[in-house]
């Protein structure tokens, strides 16, 4: 009844802001749902007298081609779906270890960047120039023909200390195999993992409540390694045995070998964009007002205290956000693996379309799964930056 | 901020929604007013197929003319088949269809606008109609015959996928390739027969797969595979582009058999018959000797099928919805199935490859083309 008495002095629903907007919405809404049915229909339509139809049954198809790398046991008698999974596992592979190295060098770069030292700081800002003004495109491609493929033949490989290879073949690596041990090897870093949680979180509720607790950096990860070499010494035999990699045949023979196709695309997406991550870095810590730097200075901090204690946690807020983005980036530009032969989830994917002629269903489910990925990122990033944010008193 | 994401999410539910609706939707949608027009038309047209062509039927030949030249998708990067040289001129005897296709339609053989596509892009390029013909050494297949909505014409070239590698590795067989690298090209049905006829021999390999042919090729002149794969027709032709075509051998293993054809799009069986008998008239044309030099003075021949075929005698090029003169404008502007092998794959190109299979049926090949008549 108030409401309606309220509503009498308001003005008629068509003159109603509140009404008029959402009306605009909705036809809005209308409008965007008309078109794209319209432009779904005419592509089925086009389909149909092609005679074709969309449907991803055709994903359970033998793929019938060989992929170079895969992180799961497909081979050329699994169906599409598998291939696709591969190059998904490959993507999110180059992602990761491009994302964790661009970080680090990123990070050395925007400190670099603002460094006391003249030749330091012009060598990072001369770095970072470079790479801003260059095609990643072709970076990627100048990584590929003009660096990883111009090492030595097989069987003129060098041999750096350690049984390093290296060929243009790939750069191989000592690698561990399992032995029968191994399960139960895992077993123990399993609790390892867990006895440094607990270890962290203990201290952490101890450092509250007393204000005063070891350093959980020091002692978690030391706990992880005493539990894991325990493990290693209890059982009958070595978990893992050590495989060499040799030059036999044609090929290379065991380690872990990294072929030129990976090993470009990370080089290229790595240093493109930690020079990003370094601009990003830079302007975090410059967005820390001197005075936090001088005040700590004079409580007696060092420099290297000054900048994990005060700076750091500071400039955090200004830069998770458009660090975000720069691993979104990273993530995207993997695509362009293409360009260098490198078996990622665009590669995959354009084969099977190639195969299998489902132009259509394979470019939405690519689309769809680097949607997924950038949102699942930028929901975490988001997480964390809440959480990191300073706590105004 | 996390709020911030949930319109994007509810926009990816109501797009994951109305595409449900819509896959599922034609048939029960008849009872309402609007959309009901949609779903009449794919009901009336089949009543309509019976008694008269299909609906696709005519539509390319009319665009082609309506445009006034050919678009024919072709290959850039294999000389002899299609290959473009540095002053953008495109050369090869898949080119040289085309331009006998142009020909066919408008008497005039420049008439052709030449698109190159990857082996890629290539079907996607025809169904879409950004090309009318694809004419790109494409292999004639079961699913690229049928589900990729694309039918192959007679084949233009027989050909079979072979294995080169450097001459100083010593690899003289498909077993001596065993735990090599080998690079290939994706999107092709080498890629395939590769595996295919590795796993058959039990040899294991790595593949090292390229988007394009001169990806490929750079990968393997850089020696990041020991072999290269594709049709020898393929590899002849890529070798004389090496810095040292001399340091390099084909293998003697033929892995597949590749009928190479240009290929048409479904639905339009009138523009399928000119595809198809245009590689007819290069044939007959051979091998009733007929030439572009003497094809004027073959009005007085004896022979009334060569008479048919030039249109001198009879209605054939009505029949296909061309000119009574259609197959004398091949023969006069482009020349017969013998002059453009020759012109690109003969003894005196660098990318001679003998005729083998490719020779007439009267001398031991498979070309046979059916009666004028």
């Amino acid at each position: 009844m108030a409401n309606a008495h309220k509503a009498s002095a308001s003005p008629p629903f068509w003159r109603d802001e509140r009404v008029l907007k959402l009306l605009a919405q909705v036809i809005f809404g209308a409008a965007v749902l008309f078109f794209g049915n319209m432009l779904f229909g005419n592509m089925v339509n086009g389909l149909r007298q092609q005679g074709t139809t969309l449907g991803l049954s055709f994903l359970q198809n033998t793929s019938g081609f060989d992929l170079a790398e895969t992180l799961n046991s497909y081979t050329r008698s699994s169906a599409y779906w598998q291939a696709f999974m591969a190059g998904l596992y490959n993507t999110l592979l180059v992602s990761a270890v491009g994302i964790l190295f661009a970080t680090i060098l990123g990070v050395i770069l925007g400190v670099a960047r603002l460094s006391s030292n003249v030749l330091v700081r012009f060598l990072a800002t001369a770095y970072l120039e470079l790479m801003r003004n260059l095609s990643l495109l072709v970076f990627l491609i100048f990584w590929y023909l003009g660096v990883f493929l111009k090492l030595p033949l097989v069987r003129e490989a060098i041999t750096w200390p350690g049984n390093v290879l290296l060929t243009n073949r790939g750069i191989a690596i000592p690698w561990g195999l399992p032995t029968e041990t191994w399960p139960t090897f895992k077993l123990f870093l399993i609790a390892g993992l867990v006895l440094a949680i607990a270890l962290i979180l203990y201290f952490r509720w101890q450092g509250k409540r007393t204000g005063k607790s070891p350093l959980a950096i020091v002692w978690a990860p030391l706990a992880f390694l005493a539990v894991a070499v325990a493990g290693w010494l209890l059982q009958p035999s070595a978990p893992l045995s050590l495989d060499l990699p040799a030059v036999q045949g044609l090929n290379i023979r065991g380690g872990r070998i990294f072929t030129p196709e990976f090993m470009a695309l990370v080089s290229g997406l790595v240093l493109y964009t930690a020079a990003f991550i370094g601009e990003v870095v830079r302007a975090g810590i410059q967005a820390v007002s001197k005075g936090q730097v001088e005040a700590s200075r004079a409580l007696g901090l060092s420099s290297f205290q000054t900048l994990r204690l005060v700076v750091f946690p500071q400039a955090l807020q200004v830069i998770i956000p458009p660090l975000t983005s720069q691993y979104l980036n990273l993530t995207k530009n993997s695509s362009l693996a293409i360009a260098v032969g490198y078996p990622d989830l665009f590669y995959v994917s354009n084969t099977i379309l190639n195969q299998s002629g489902r132009a259509v269903e394979m470019i939405t489910l690519v689309m769809l799964t680097y949607l997924f990925f950038s949102l699942v990122t930028s929901v975490f990033m988001n997480w964390y930056n809440a959480r990191a944010r300073l706590v105004e008193r | 901020m996390t709020k911030k994401l949930y319109p994007i999410f509810g926009l990816l539910l109501a797009t994951a929604v109305l595409l449900a609706a819509c896959g599922g939707g034609a048939a029960p949608a008849a009872g309402n007013g609007e959309p009901a027009a949609a779903t009449e038309a794919p009901a009336a047209a089949p009543a309509e197929v019976v008694f008269t062509t299909p609906s696709g039927y005519g539509v390319t030949l009319e665009a082609v003319r309506a445009r006034g030249h050919l678009i024919c998708g072709a290959n850039s990067q294999v000389p002899g088949f299609g290959y473009v040289d540095a002053d953008g001129n495109f050369s090869g005897v898949d080119v040289d269809y085309c331009r006998a296709l142009a020909a066919a339609v408008f008497g005039d053989a420049n008439a052709v606008e030449f698109r190159p596509v990857t082996a890629a892009e290539r079907f996607t390029a025809l169904q879409s109609g950004e090309i009318d013909v694809l004419s790109r050494n494409t292999t004639w297949s079961t699913l690229r015959d049928t589900e990729l909505g694309g039918n192959f014409v007679h084949t233009t070239f027989y050909d079979g996928q072979g294995l080169m590698v450097r001459e100083d590795s010593g690899i003289t067989t498909l077993e001596d390739l065993d735990g090599g690298t080998i690079c290939v090209q994706t999107g092709t049905t080498t890629e395939l027969n590769l595996a295919d006829v590795f796993a058959a021999a039990g040899v294991s390999y790595t593949p090292a797969v390229f988007e394009d042919a001169d990806g490929t090729f750079a990968a393997y002149a850089e020696e990041r595979c020991d072999a290269v794969t594709t049709d020898k027709s393929g590899l002849i032709s890529r070798r004389t582009v090496l810095a040292d075509p001399n340091a390099h051998i084909i293998l003697d293993v033929t892995m597949s058999k590749e009928p190479l054809g240009p290929m048409v799009r479904h639905g339009d069986d009138q523009w399928f018959d000119i595809a198809q008998w245009t590689v007819f008239a290069l044939i007959s044309a051979e091998e009733f000797g007929i030439t572009s030099a003497n094809v004027a003075s073959m009005s007085g021949s004896a022979n009334p099928e060569v008479l048919r075929l030039l249109g001198h005698e009879g209605e054939l090029g009505a029949a296909l919805g061309l000119s009574s003169d259609w197959a004398y404008n091949i023969i006069s502007q482009v020349g017969n199935y013998e002059e453009v092998y020759n012109r690109s794959l003969g003894p005196d190109t660098p990318t001679y490859i003998p005729r083998g299979l490719n020779s007439l049926y009267t001398e031991g090949g498979l070309l046979y083309a059916p009666p004028f008549r």
